[in-house]
């Protein structure tokens, strides 16, 4: 046995036995037991995952679970577990964003009997499940697991009506996603007798594509796109993340919906490598969430809602440059991204355990009390929202500038529009709470549109400061993304992991045994002076926008008539295509699955 | 040829209505329910797909083993995952329809309006 | 609104009818005999001794996603436990005395208990030799214990106290479940892998592994819907609106 042979399952596993074991002695352990037991598993689980990077940095490792490993040519009865840096990674990902979260809940975060600290070493163990299957229905196995895991999650607050309501939204909308990538399976098992992802592509690789291979992949992809909320799967997002305990939206946000756009790469590497018109159809998809998000993030009041949008947009971008040039990129912005968005997170809900609300009407200007804590957080967010932007040395920024660097010319407006245009709703959202910037907006009853008023506390109690816990976490977090901008090592690694993740062919030759194809090693993702520029503008083009939609309540009310009423009413009717609606989601949900088929099949089948 | 058009259409057939019976849900236990009608086309697609004529039970020693052939236990394995994942999302969202009864006064998805935009 | 939801979905229906049509088309008829995987795990349940197939690709070539399967009722048990907490304005009260149980049901519940409880230990003692297992006769063993409550022998239930020991139960099978698969990677063999003698096919003890991850799951599925009933009917029988206390 090496490495990877027990690293792999423990990375799975441990987690679940040590949810196991709070949620047995939970209700005798004393709280900073239970706080340390699940935070070391946490940090395990990231030290676990950069071993496996470690391990799998020469080639992708595969270990046969049960001893079933086939002997070549035979028919495989077993589960692989795949290692490649792209998997390691993310589960690095995972531990660190558990770690934050748990940390953040320190104490304070109201947890009945290590229940919370159960769900959250489970939602790890179930993504890391995911991550790391080599098979399609274990794939599916732990998608699930993460699903029943979340929708708790984002229905904590029971209190809350809303909470309630965006879990079971949630709920019903990754249930169906999940049904139509169980008919996919079940197709391709079909069609191919296999179950293990590699061996299903093998079957499949250098024939024509016939209408059951074709079907199958894209009800597959379907399922997974429905976790990464790619347009016009995306709407349970938003309402899960507005309700979600801030704690969890870091883990939302920051690595669960991701995952999505990482099942999809997957898949479709190895699976699919004889469809091209399956690229070209998630371009647009991800173009068009990259848009779709970046403009409902303007129009949000409801902080958690604003970031959760921000979130829809920058998964866009992560499935534009996965799959159209971008590959040794976009593992690196998503890592960027992932710290900075949990920062962010984080900081609200330190608002919401200060001032009971993030509705960023209600609390114009409540940050300035002149608490040191308070001043330390109005800081950070700021930092936070340019990091966002693009600003250099963070991760995000480095992300960013390689993507444009990467994908066709046409596609960088995309890129560096979204990237603007969030961050500046997100900056502009920071200075009217944190520093009272602008007039105070006139306080109206919204019935189109989700406030942030009337949140339940996620703490004990009303803090009268915020704890040195709940400020070192988003500031850890902040760190980690400064660390994958600046340590050459991340972009090594980061850009070497996009390119094999991308490689199906390796992947289905280490799984098979049939020796090991050695890719070409990636130019590391890097700061170069134009990506340093290009930030740095991007920052300062966020930071006017945001300034000018702050001054422009100062212009009088007739002078911006005429822009109003020239995209008002586009706006308001995207907004209210987003109705919370459980029956709207599911309309949408099967129209997007059926567009995106034909325009996959249609071309391919001819 | 006939039970393979009616197998594949029925399994297709409970995916959609069950899909249509959420869309036009006026309750959220029929929602819930019609959830689980939508997977249980899963169930038959699988069994369909594992299913051969003539095949017995895939117990070893019974019947004969080597004899005669069994059908696919596979999917049969997955079915059974398949119907823990069902009972336990449907005990889930029951769960919060008890929640939501008593937050929101109602179970109608069409009074639900605390979540837009 | 309802009307663009109805035209949404419709059209989504027919596209991924036409779609289904597409796919089946294609696949081989239903009936075929070419199963190439059935053929291979077959092959492999004989070589571990195990009779009932089934059986043997849930608790042993495929455990790993068994194990997935038992996390996610683990899952759900803590998820609805959560769910359905008294929340900061109800509060528990003392159930209502129990409504008289007609002499009959009575009867059928205490006759029915032994049966059940004899049923549901065989379904999962011989899940490896006939159909059944952990997870099926899990829910037989719980059914038992629900038995009580048709028989409306509250006094019964207040002695055996489910609510008390079933979540902690459900967790511990779960945990198990993981112990014996770190077994295998513990003495050499890897994760889930088979350490205990295979036995003869058919025997009562026979097929190593598998006979342990029954009984395992079995536990762990009779808590978890111990537990997720009684939530469900504590939910309904002693938690009401008011002041927690």
């Amino acid at each position: 046995m090496n490495t990877v042979d027990v690293l792999a399952p423990v990375a799975v596993t441990g987690p679940v036995l040590l949810a196991c074991l709070v949620l047995v002695a939970g209700r005798w352990l004393p709280r900073p037991v239970i706080d340390a037991v699940a935070l070391a598993g946490a940090v395990g689980l990231a030290v676990c995952g950069a071993l496996l990077v470690h391990a799998t940095l020469a080639g992708d490792a595969v270990t046969w679970l049960g001893g079933w490993t086939p002997p070549p040519g035979a028919h495989p009865v077993g589960i692989a577990l795949v290692v490649d840096p792209a998997a390691g990674g993310l589960v690095v990902l995972v531990g660190v964003l558990a770690a934050g979260a748990l940390l953040f809940s320190w104490r304070y975060f109201a947890s009945v009997e290590a229940r919370f600290h159960g769900l959250v070493l489970l939602f790890s163990a179930g993504m890391t499940g995911f991550v790391l299957a080599g098979d399609l229905f274990t794939m599916l196995v732990f998608f699930e697991l993460m699903g029943a895991v979340a929708y708790a999650l984002a229905a904590y607050k029971i209190e809350e009506p809303r909470s309630l309501q965006g879990g079971l939204t949630f709920g019903v909308v990754n249930s169906l996603g999940a049904y139509l990538a169980l008919c996919g399976i079940g197709v391709l098992y079909a069609r191919t007798g296999q179950l293990s992802l590699a061996y299903v592509g093998e079957t499949l690789a250098g024939a024509r594509p016939d209408g059951p291979a074709v079907v199958g992949i894209v009800l597959v992809l379907v399922g997974w796109l429905v976790k990464a909320a790619a347009v016009p799967f995306h709407f349970w997002l938003a309402d899960a993340h507005a309700v979600a305990p801030t704690p969890v939206c870091v883990l939302f946000s920051g690595v669960m919906a991701p995952l999505g756009v990482y099942g999809v790469v997957r898949v479709s590497a190895v699976a699919a490598p004889e469809v091209p018109a399956l690229r070209g159809v998630l371009v647009v998809v991800g173009a068009v969430t990259a848009v779709l998000g970046a403009v409902l993030c303007v129009v949000q009041r409801n902080l958690k809602r604003l970031l959760a949008y921000s979130t829809i947009a920058h998964i866009g971008l992560f499935l534009v440059g996965a799959t159209d040039g971008g590959a040794r990129a976009w593992l690196v912005y998503l890592a960027g991204h992932a710290g900075v968005k949990a920062a962010l997170f984080l900081l609200v809900g330190g608002l919401l355990a200060r001032f009971g609300s993030v509705d960023e009407i209600d609390l114009h200007g409540a940050g300035r009390t002149g608490d040191p804590a308070d001043r330390v957080a109005a800081a950070l967010y700021v930092v936070a929202a340019l990091a966002l932007a693009g600003l250099p040395p963070f991760g995000a920024g480095l992300g960013k500038a390689a993507l444009e660097e990467s994908v066709p010319g046409a596609l960088v407006p995309v890129v560096v529009g979204t990237s603007v245009v969030t961050a500046a709703a997100v900056l502009r959202a920071g200075l009217r709470v944190f520093y009272g910037v602008g007039p105070r907006p006139e306080r109206r009853v919204d019935l189109e549109r989700t406030s942030g008023e009337g949140e339940e506390r996620e703490t004990t109690g009303r803090l009268r400061h915020a704890t040195a816990t709940m400020l070192a976490a988003p500031a850890l977090l902040l760190a980690a993304a400064a660390v994958v901008g600046v340590l050459p090592l991340i972009g090594r690694v980061g850009a070497l992991a996009g390119e094999r993740l991308a490689d199906g062919g390796a992947y289905r030759a280490a799984v098979l045994g049939t020796g090991a194809v050695a890719g070409a090693v990636p130019e590391p993702v890097s700061w170069h002076p134009p990506g340093v520029v290009t930030g740095v503008l991007t920052t300062a083009a966020a930071v006017v926008l945001a300034l000018l939609v702050l001054v422009s309540g100062r212009v009088p009310a007739r002078r911006r008539r005429p822009v109003r009423r020239a995209i008002g009413p586009v706006v308001l009717g995207l907004e209210r295509l987003h109705s919370g609606h459980v029956g709207d989601y599911v309309a949408w949900l099967l129209f997007g699955a059926a567009v995106i088929g034909i325009a996959v099949a249609a071309p391919t089948l001819g | 040829m006939t039970l393979t058009v009616v197998a594949w259409t029925v399994a297709g057939w409970l995916v959609l209505v069950g899909a249509l019976g959420i869309v036009r849900s006026r309750d959220l236990v029929h929602t819930v329910v019609a959830l689980s009608v939508a997977q249980s086309g899963t169930y038959v697609l699988l069994i369909a797909a594992g299913f051969q004529r003539g095949a017995t039970v895939p117990i070893l020693g019974a019947g004969g083993a080597g004899s005669s052939p069994v059908v696919d236990p596979l999917v049969q394995a997955m079915v059974l995952t398949d119907i823990v994942v069902s009972a336990t999302v449907t005990a889930l969202l029951l769960a919060l329809t008890i929640q939501i009864a008593k937050r929101h006064g109602t179970v109608d998805p069409d009074e639900l309006r605390a979540l837009r935009g | 609104m309802s009307r663009l939801r109805l035209v949404l979905f419709g059209l989504g229906a027919v596209g991924l009818a036409v779609l289904w049509v597409v796919a089946t088309t294609g696949l081989p008829p239903v009936g075929t005999d070419v199963h190439p995987y059935r053929d291979a795990a077959v092959a492999a349940a004989a070589a571990h001794a195990t009779a009932n197939v089934v059986s043997s690709i849930n608790f042993d070539q495929r455990t790993f996603d068994t194990l997935g399967e038992e996390t996610i009722l683990l899952a759900s048990v803590v998820a609805v436990t959560t769910l359905l907490r008294p929340a900061d304005d109800e509060r528990v009260e003392p159930p209502d005395p129990p409504p008289a149980v007609l002499p009959a049901t009575r009867l059928a519940g205490w006759a029915l208990l032994p049966v059940t409880l004899l049923v549901g230990a065989d379904v999962v003692l011989h899940g490896h030799l006939t159909p059944g297992g952990g997870f099926q006769g899990g829910v037989v063993l719980a059914t038992a214990l629900h038995l009580l409550y048709l028989a409306g022998s509250f006094p019964a239930l207040q002695w055996v106290r489910p609510t008390r020991w079933a979540p902690l139960l459900e967790p511990a099978g779960s945990g198990l479940f993981v112990v014996v698969g770190l077994a295998g990677l513990v003495v050499g063999a890897g994760f889930t892998a088979e350490f205990l003698p295979p036995g003869v096919l058919g025997a009562p003890l026979s097929s190593g592994t598998v006979l342990l991850l029954n009984v395992v799951a079995g536990v762990g599925v009779g808590a978890a819907v111990v537990s997720l009933l009684g939530q469900f009917l504590r939910q309904e029988i002693v938690i009401g609106p008011g002041a927690a206390p």
